[in-house]
């Protein structure tokens, strides 16, 4: 293979097509839909939402949850798999970060729509208390998006070297744009070794950096007394739930840009097949973390614990409930086993059922144990009574997928979505240009 | 730090057109004749500007009273001020309010005994707590419950407010310490600080808190109203609202809103220091300590380790029937 070729292969997508501008100019409109929802939202209070004095943590606080599970796929990826020297990784590695950035900077935005004064949010830096999970949430959420960031930037550098000095047909404007990003990268041994040393660093902090987001964001719950959220298990439950989440909307994307970036060659059959097995061992251990988080509790069936169980398990959220434990957990473990089910277009329909049951579960482990306080709900309205989300705040909870929709666009529109340098280097194609 | 003292005459005073700020004469000195003359006119110039600056210096002095205040710093220090210097902190009205509402009534610390025995959930508790509040009146600071320990145990009205906890898990999870324990043991919540993340809500096991979710019901009225954190009004959208043992009444002496318009003498009210708690209903004193002994007091959830400041007497020997009211039934909780 020539590096002519690699570059055509992916480069070719990057230009601005009519079917890119019909996408963005849908994810737009829908957007300002969404945002208009929000106006609404910020005129006349949070009441707009379903939420109330009891069940006061709702959709927003569950997307929330499932946006920072989303993003820790970059830690897994990147981090884990690459450090222990897994090789089939490079054509996934952006894909991951990309979604690990998108996912990480909108969670941020999605936390401000459940402010019921956004306009105070300057406060939680100026009189901020340490004492409190959400300043540890604040602070590591935004240390994972800058590391992210960067690790999404870095591989990049060398990328924007070869394509801006490329004769692929680029958009005018972006030629410089890429040149400026290449921060004049000629291939020498001293700027490999700076890059290739700060990636290893950004992956060895990433590690750590991600379980914190999601275990902190699990303490928002664990730390109160609540049945349900009261456990010591929280943190690995949700880390390991984070993950089949994350790998799910990896295959997803991965079946997207193979298919409309053309990229067969480079996203083949065993990406996938090994994006079904991390699948299977991420969700396995979140079937694990789930045996632990109901049958224990269930087991003693403390008064608090019998009635919040009792409705998951038999009773008004039980069919929501075991539809996300088989459909979304049990049943695409027994069904990725077989080699046949983890070729591109199954696994991509199993990978779609696996992230909305995970989103319906961020949501079922939010709202009923809310439902279920310790002491009576009396003399209270119907609605304070039982949580049932309004349009508006089902139109605000969808506008943080059309901006992560339009970030991944976005950036997969504009830069190859497929290392280049890292494949052009493991194709053998030594001999690259940079003068 | 200002100090002005007459012990030390104004320095340039002392100054003579020497050598010492003027280095450079010593060296004209040594040169010829003819420098020694520019020399000299230098020398002259500055020591007219010197003189000049000092008659300003005893100008500006003369406007001073010669009258020093020794005063203590925040940081500690003892400093001398002129009293000329003085100035009055103006607080407004609102910094008042603040400054009191986070300080607190220092030497008590406030507790209340809920008799649950005389509860026969007339709820004037609760309106006279909704009026002094300006709440709706699905909002409760405080809310009679009608509870069932066991099926075989008898139903009773349990009226439920903050429990103003020692250990409040609400404070505790609070980003912006907008809600906050005073050292009288209240626990109160700024709506000028709240940033409405509702940890504070998902954090209490009593239920004890509301939220704004929609403009107060007094929104246009109290527009102008300073805010009182003591009585946390007016309201303010998209804030936490709660049980505030009136602590405006405190300051003022006298008991609670809820307290005093109880019919059925179920709270007592008072000071845990003093050992003294009393009835709002028949204003009868009695010591906390014997009262909590003989009837058996105790707290609600102990066992989470909140240690309330509210404390409940068995409903035993009750004074009225229950009577389920509305088409709530009694919740086995």
């Amino acid at each position: 293979m020539t590096l002519e070729k690699l570059i055509l292969d992916l480069t070719h997508h990057i230009r601005i097509n009519k079917g890119f501008l019909v996408w963005m100019g849908f994810l737009l409109v829908s957007l300002m839909v969404c945002l208009y929802a929000y106006s609404i939202q910020l005129r006349i209070g949070l009441g707009v939402a379903g939420i109330r004095d009891y069940v006061s943590w709702g959709m927003y606080l569950a997307n929330f949850v499932f946006f920072v599970a989303s993003s820790l796929i970059g830690m897994l990826i990147s981090g884990v798999l690459g450090l222990i020297g897994m090789k089939w990784i490079t054509p996934v590695t952006r894909i991951a970060e990309t979604i690990a950035v998108a996912f990480a900077a909108v969670a941020g935005l999605v936390i401000v729509s459940d402010m019921g004064r956004p306009e105070r949010l300057a406060y939680v830096f100026l009189y901020g208390r340490f004492q409190s999970p959400i300043l540890w949430d604040v602070t590591v959420v935004i240390t994972y998006f800058v590391l992210s960031s960067l690790l999404l930037f870095l591989p990049l550098i060398a990328d924007m070297a070869i394509i801006h000095r490329s004769k692929q047909a680029l958009p005018s404007w972006l030629r410089p744009v890429y040149k400026l990003l290449s921060l004049n990268f000629t291939d020498r041994p001293e700027q490999n070794k700076i890059i290739s040393r700060s990636i290893r660093i950004l992956l060895i902090l990433l590690i750590p950096a991600a379980l914190s987001i999601h275990t902190v964001t699990s303490w928002l719950f664990a730390v109160t007394s609540r049945a349900g959220w009261d456990s010591t298990i929280f943190g690995p439950y949700f880390v390991s739930g984070a993950f089949v989440a994350g790998s799910a909307t990896v295959i997803i994307a991965m079946f997207f840009f193979r298919k409309n970036y053309k990229l067969q060659d480079y996203l083949t059959d065993l990406h996938f097949t090994n994006m079904g097995k991390v699948l299977v061992l991420v969700s396995l251990v979140y079937l694990y973390f789930n045996l632990n988080e109901f049958i224990v509790p269930g087991y003693k069936l403390k008064r608090a614990d019998a009635v919040h169980l009792h409705d998951l398990l038999a009773g008004k959220d039980a069919l929501l409930f075991w539809v996300i434990q088989i459909g979304g957990l049990l049943l695409p473990v027994l069904f990725m086993l077989f080699r046949r089910f983890r070729k591109p277009l199954p696994i991509t329909i199993i990978a779609v059922a696996v992230l909305i049951a995970a989103w319906f579960k961020r949501y079922i482990i939010v709202i009923p144990t809310q439902e279920h306080p310790f002491l009576p709900i009396q003399h209270v309205p119907q609605n304070f009574i039982t949580y049932a989300p309004t349009l508006i705040e089902i139109l605000i909870t969808l506008a943080p997928f059309i901006l992560v929709l339009i970030i991944i666009t976005l950036i997969s529109k504009f830069f190859p979505v497929i290392p280049l340098f890292e494949t052009a280097k493991e194709k053998g194609i030594e001999k690259i240009e940079f003068e | 730090m200002l100090i002005i003292s007459d012990k030390y005459p104004i320095m340039e005073e002392n100054l003579s057109p020497d050598q010492r700020d003027h280095p450079e004469k010593s060296k004209a000195s040594t040169r010829r004749d003819f420098l020694k003359n520019i020399g000299l006119a230098g020398v002259g110039t500055v020591a007219g500007a010197a003189a000049l600056y000092s008659g300003h210096i005893f100008e500006a002095k003369k406007e001073s009273s010669g009258q020093n205040k020794i005063l203590l710093t925040q940081d500690g220090k003892l400093v001398e001020v002129d009293s000329l210097e003085l100035k009055a902190l103006e607080k407004s009205p609102l910094d008042q309010n603040q400054y009191h509402g986070r300080e607190g009534i220092p030497g008590k610390r406030w507790v209340m005994v809920t008799d649950l025995s005389r509860c026969r959930n007339a709820r004037r508790c609760i309106a006279a707590c909704q009026e002094a509040h300006h709440l709706r009146p699905e909002q409760y600071h405080m809310n009679t419950l009608q509870m069932q320990d066991s099926p075989n145990t008898a139903p009773y009205h349990m009226p439920k407010n903050c429990q103003h906890c020692d250990n409040p898990p609400c404070v505790s999870v609070c980003p912006v310490d907008a809600t906050y324990k005073r050292q009288d043991g209240v626990v109160l919540i700024d709506n000028v600080r709240c940033i409405g993340c509702r940890f504070c809500m998902a954090a209490c096991p009593y239920s004890a808190r509301i939220f704004q979710w929609i403009t107060p019901k007094y929104a246009e009225p109290d527009k102008d109203l300073t805010y009182n954190v003591e009585l946390n009004v007016p309201q303010k959208l998209g804030t936490i609202s709660k049980c505030l043992f009136s602590a405006d009444r405190l300051r003022e002496g006298k008991l609670p809103y809820c307290v005093t318009a109880c019919p059925n003498s179920v709270y007592y009210f008072g000071d845990e220091n003093e050992d003294a708690v009393t009835n709002g209903t028949t204003k009868e004193t009695v010591r906390l300590s014997k009262l909590l002994r003989d009837n058996g007091g105790y707290q609600l959830m102990p066992e989470l380790g909140t240690k309330p400041r509210v404390y409940y007497l068995p409903p035993k020997n009750r004074l009225f029937p229950f009577e389920a009211t509305g088409e709530t039934k009694p919740a086995i909780s």
